[in-house]
């Protein structure tokens, strides 16, 4: 059992941050790593990156966004509710070391992830950059700690509410036009967001790694539910990502694999309503 | 001379017994015993004759005083008054007439033969008929849950034999002096021993010397490939049936739970080492065990939430269910044994860092890893690993959904690929979700089927249908990316390979569309990446498969020792159990070497 010690609602509720006692994991964590969460006994396992982790107190921080059954339920724990599982970390870390200038770019709950990475980057040396972008500037996450942490900070609002109006790609590609010195790019969000960052950044020949999240059961390279096809080849995202270079993904499949159980998670939903 | 079905009289049991002529009962119940009641001419008297139940001829009460070796003149049925005299057979041990009764065993009617003599051995049969007979009897089959009602639920198949069943087939076991079956089992359990005691009805004692080579066989006797190992041997095999072995198995641990025999023994000694297992399937269960009971402290780490490994995530709850396991499991509770759930080692902790904690390090992890064709459009949207639809549906319990939340995989066209176990598996559990076809797609023949011939029958008698010589050449995806339907190749057999099958060979043009809309890929496993990943200094094999000293099972790491999937490729439950059985006794012997 893995007790949720802190809980803060952001982006008007619909983006949670826990604060969960796991003290094996947190010393073990690192940026781009991700846990497999099963709430309780009826539960499915549920992938959730560490979006943080304090090794002294023996926490990791998740961040995770509503949108399906598992994540509601999440949503109605308290402080000091326990979680029945938590395993972990999962996955290769990202491969940080220093190499110049490198920029970040994250949408929507991403950010939470990506601004594990970025902390990383940033301890190693590196000048970052970031862009992070959301709808609206309520569902603008971390922006506080990404600005302590970047050497420069962009945020786009999809509406223009917060910060510039438009998407992450616009000011990326600006910087791509001024900069030559950029060697690495990180993208971190929505399918659709992370795969026109990558048509964008194979223009300036630019490598990109993304984070993807398909979906996963064990975690461990078991089931091979979360295969993607990098570089036309099949990649367990549990044991062979989940960090992989986005230029050779194919963000098309997995979009279709992510929403194979859409119509099952609304029929799971409804049950639980009842 | 006799009747097959005498086979029956070899079982002591109330019986109930008919005249041959009106067909009415002998059975009466007195107060304390049921007994049969005849009428007898003695000394030209007409008598009260007093049979017990069990056609004991030395059990006899009559109203006059019978002097022993006396020969009763008639046995009359007290309804009909006809007399019961045989004119046909005559007593296989002093040659005296005999009576002729009509005894109902299993609602078979079968005639059954009482010596005249009064306390003559002879009832029914010689010796030398009861060795003939023995080879008569068939081999006894479980009763099984009705073919058309299983495929509606997910309980198990077959129920397992009645103790009166169980002792039946024991008593053909020949109880050879050069027992053959021993050697083919993978712990060398005591087989004819074991056997002896369920015909002598000694269940309790029978479970007793299983356990002393194979802590789980109530797990054993359902999912051992037997066909291929003990009853292989077996000397009977070669005239008739081998005996059941592994029914026989099954039938006494199930005894000793559910009449609560089991007893946790108590540990003498207490050596103050600890030792870590990797993975609480069958391999890392036995070492537990073994080295629980030598006096170490065991710890198990189990990367799921749930401890059994394949027992639990790979095998459905109609072959072997969860109640069995987690028994099995409380037992090893009970020793003492300590259980880490959601450790995944080679990131929770590494193999290193539990070295620095535990005396010997045991890895029995499995070979967890799905394996793919490499076809085109494989990532389509209900093409599955056997790995994840059996774990969505096993281990994560998706077959009930929705009151569990992990969602059920449908199909109504349902196409599994491959011939083992695994696929058995995965295409009875998909019947059983109401998918309107079911079928196996197979590369080879019906010959080289790898499954157990149970699983095999089960999985037909449920209507599966088995394509062979076939084999899939790509999926066809449609607009949403879900699968409808794939290209098949068919197949024939060519030159022997290396395994000594003989290979498959495409027949070019051969090439047809089967329709379906979800498929499963049952085609074996391979080795999990996890644990090398953070330890390369284990050593691999050419298959990616760990490198151990088959002695000892030590690894090329001192003091880590492996067994079971890990080290052989996907195998059986019971080569594990083997595997972790010499490896816990290589442990002991290093350490206390060491010590």
């Amino acid at each position: 059992m893995f007790q949720i010690i802190r809980k803060q609602e952001m982006a008007k509720g619909s983006i949670i941050r826990f604060d969960i006692t796991a003290p094996k994991i947190a010393s073990k964590a690192k940026a781009g790593q991700f846990v497999i969460v099963r709430i309780n006994e009826t539960g499915e396992r549920i992938p959730l990156t560490v979006a943080d982790k304090d090794e002294f107190a023996g926490t990791i921080t998740l961040v995770f966004q509503v949108v399906g059954k598992t994540t509601a339920l999440m949503r109605s724990l308290k402080e000091g509710d326990l979680i029945r599982d938590v395993v972990g970390p999962l996955g290769k870390a990202a491969d940080v070391e220093k190499i110049g200038t490198v920029v970040m770019v994250g949408g929507g709950t991403g950010v939470a992830i990506l601004h594990h990475v970025t902390k990383a980057f940033k301890e190693v040396g590196n000048y970052v950059i970031g862009i992070i972008g959301a709808k609206e500037k309520d569902l603008i996450i971390l922006e506080d700690e990404m600005r302590a942490m970047c050497d420069e900070l962009i945020v786009t609002t999809d509406d223009g509410s917060w910060g510039e109006r438009g998407f992450v790609t616009q000011p990326l590609q600006k910087y791509l036009g001024e900069r030559y010195d950029i060697k690495l790019c990180y993208a971190i969000g929505p399918i659709i967001m992370m795969k026109n960052v990558c048509n964008l950044t194979k223009k300036y020949k630019l490598p990109t790694m993304v984070s993807l999240n398909p979906v996963m059961i064990d975690g461990t390279g078991m089931c091979g539910g979360c295969r993607v096809t990098v570089d036309n080849k099949t990649q367990f995202c549990c044991v062979d990502g989940p960090d992989f270079d986005g230029h050779l993904v194919d963000f098309d499949e997995l979009e279709k694999r992510n929403s194979i159980y859409m119509k099952d998670e609304k029929d799971s939903l409804l049950f639980s309503i009842r | 001379m006799f009747e097959q079905d005498i086979k029956y009289l070899k079982f002591k049991t109330y019986l109930n017994t008919y005249c041959p002529h009106c067909r009415n009962t002998f059975n009466v119940e007195k107060k304390d015993s049921k007994s049969l009641d005849f009428k007898a001419i003695y000394k030209g008297q007409e008598i009260d004759l007093r049979l017990s139940p069990f056609l004991d001829v030395f059990d006899v009460e009559a109203s006059v005083p019978i002097a022993e070796g006396d020969m009763v003149e008639d046995f009359l049925c007290p309804r009909c008054k006809k007399s019961l005299i045989s004119q046909e057979v005559p007593c296989g041990e002093c040659g005296s007439p005999v009576a002729e009764l009509i005894i109902a065993v299993y609602s078979k009617l079968i005639p059954f033969y009482v010596c005249m003599r009064h306390k003559c051995k002879w009832h029914g049969l010689t010796k030398a008929d009861e060795n003939k007979i023995k080879l008569k009897i068939p081999r006894q089959e479980m009763p099984e849950q009705d073919q058309k009602l299983r495929v509606a639920n997910y309980g198990e198949v077959p129920y397992g034999f009645t103790s009166e069943l169980a002792a039946l087939e024991a008593g053909r076991c020949l109880q050879c002096k050069n027992p053959k079956c021993v050697d083919g089992c993978p712990v060398n359990i005591d087989i004819p021993n074991f056997v002896r005691l369920i015909a002598d009805e000694k269940f309790d004692e029978a479970a007793k010397k299983i356990k002393e080579r194979n802590i789980l066989p109530a797990i054993c006797g359902r999912v051992c490939p037997q066909e291929s190992q003990c009853e292989q041997l077996c000397i009977l095999g070669l005239r008739d049936k081998p005996v059941a072995i592994g029914n026989l198995e099954r039938f006494v641990a199930d005894f000793e739970r559910k009449m609560d025999l089991v007893r946790v023994p108590s540990i003498k000694t207490r050596l103050n080492k600890k030792i870590a297992i990797v993975g609480s399937g069958p391999a890392g269960l036995t070492v537990a065990a073994d080295l629980q009971q030598l006096g170490y402290q065991v710890t198990i780490y189990e990367a799921l939430h749930e401890t059994g490994g394949v027992l639990v995530y790979g095998i459905p709850e109609f072959r072997l269910p969860k109640s069995i396991v987690s028994f099995e499991i409380d037992y090893l509770k009970k020793l003492g044994v300590r259980f880490e759930l959601n450790h995944v080692i080679g990131r929770t902790i590494t193999i290193d860092e539990l070295l620095e904690h535990f005396s010997a390090v045991f890895i029995g992890v499995g070979a967890g890893l799905p394996t793919f064709m490499n076809i085109e459009n494989e990532s389509l949207g209900n093409v599955f690993s056997s790995n994840e639809y059996l774990t969505r549906m096993n281990l994560m319990k998706a077959y009930k959904f929705p009151e569990y939340d992990t969602p059920k995989p449908r199909g109504n066209k349902v196409v599994v690929i491959g011939g083992g176990n695994v696929a058995m598996d995965s295409a009875r559990t998909a019947i059983r979700t109401g998918s309107s076809e079911v079928t196996i797609v197979y590369r080879r023949s019906r010959q080289e089927l790898p499954a157990r011939h149970e699983e095999v029958r089960h999985a037909e008698e449920e209507g599966i249908k088995f394509m062979l010589l076939t084999n899939p050449v790509k999926y066809i995806g449609n607009d949403q990316k879900m699968l409808k339907g794939m290209e098949c190749i068919r197949m024939k057999l060519g030159e022997p390979d290396a395994s000594g099958r003989r290979r498959p060979v495409a027949i070019d043009g051969s090439n047809f569309i089967l329709e379906t809309d979800l498929a499963v890929v049952a085609i074996g496993t391979g080795p999990n990446p996890v644990i090398f990943q953070t330890t390369p200094d284990l050593k691999r094999n050419k298959w990616g498969y760990l490198e151990v000293n088959p002695e000892t099972m030590e690894t090329s790491k001192e003091f880590v020792y492996a067994g079971g999937d890990i080290v052989t490729g996907s195998a059986t439950v019971i080569l594990a159990m083997g595997a972790g059985r010499i490896a816990a006794n290589a442990i002991h012997k290093k350490l206390s070497e060491a010590a």
